[in-house]
């Protein structure tokens, strides 16, 4: 028994610097504040509604502001960082077998994207109908 | 309950609001927060009127509205959970239970303010 065992130092908040992986991980994890910062700006947009047509207008033209955009764009390119990464782990998180045979994890996370394309598109159809 | 975690109901909160943000955030944020601001797309495609028209559709509203619901309250208890972890990453230690009640309390008031103006338009 040694009797001062050696306790490598760790820094708590910059271990994630220390390699690509640890860092993706960090970028992956941080998306959940723009991902969660976009839904606190769309409960904002249903108070604002319920709060009359003034107060919602106003709430339009404030997506308007360059802190709106910049946020928007940023916490898109986040977004879809969370996206690639969610489906990427989906073939794990959803092992699928078809009788004998194990369907390959490129199918399954194929079949995420089609399903996102798809109701991303039914999304934009939506809100562009006439 | 003889004291069993209940990290299972947050985990199914973090799942699925993982999924469908994976899903839907991306062209929600281009949809609202680029396209429509920059004038890409009409510029009265979230007005006032259209919107009212989507809390109002279905019976009692309820499809306007639940869909606006889950897109606001699964991605937000998602984001709870994995932001409260991710500061509980960069070394805020010893004080777990403390930031996951913050980040779970910021995701109830906000699933609160969505319920009451849902309720109210």
């Amino acid at each position: 028994m040694s009797r001062k065992p050696y306790i490598r130092k760790i820094s708590t908040t910059s271990w994630w610097l220390k390699r690509p992986a640890y860092t993706r991980y960090m970028i992956r994890e941080f998306s959940s504040f723009f991902v969660g910062g976009y839904a606190a700006v769309l409960m904002i947009g249903v108070r604002r509604l319920a709060q009359g047509r003034e107060a919602y207008d106003a709430f339009l033209v404030s997506l308007q502001s360059p802190l709106a955009l910049t946020f928007h764009a940023v916490g898109l390119l986040f977004a879809l960082y969370h996206t690639v990464t969610f489906f990427g782990a989906s073939d794990k998180a959803l092992p699928m077998q078809i009788g004998a045979e194990k369907v390959p994890g490129k199918l399954i996370v194929a079949g995420h994207y089609a399903a996102m394309v798809a109701l991303s598109a039914f999304i934009l159809v939506l809100a562009l109908w006439r | 309950m003889s004291g069993r975690s209940k990290e299972p109901i947050f985990w199914s909160l973090f799942a699925g609001g993982g999924m469908l943000s994976a899903m839907t955030t991306p062209v929600l944020m281009f949809l609202t927060g680029l396209a429509v601001p920059l004038g890409w797309f009409a510029a009265d495609t979230l007005s006032y009127d259209r919107m009212m028209a989507l809390v109002h559709f279905g019976p009692y509203g309820l499809i306007g509205k639940g869909a606006l619901f889950v897109v606001i309250f699964l991605p937000m208890w998602h984001a709870a959970h994995r932001a409260g972890m991710s500061l509980i990453d960069l070394g805020v230690r010893g004080v777990k239970p403390l930031i996951m009640t913050v980040s779970y309390g910021a995701a109830a008031a906000g699933t609160v303010i969505a319920v009451r103006a849902l309720l109210a338009v």
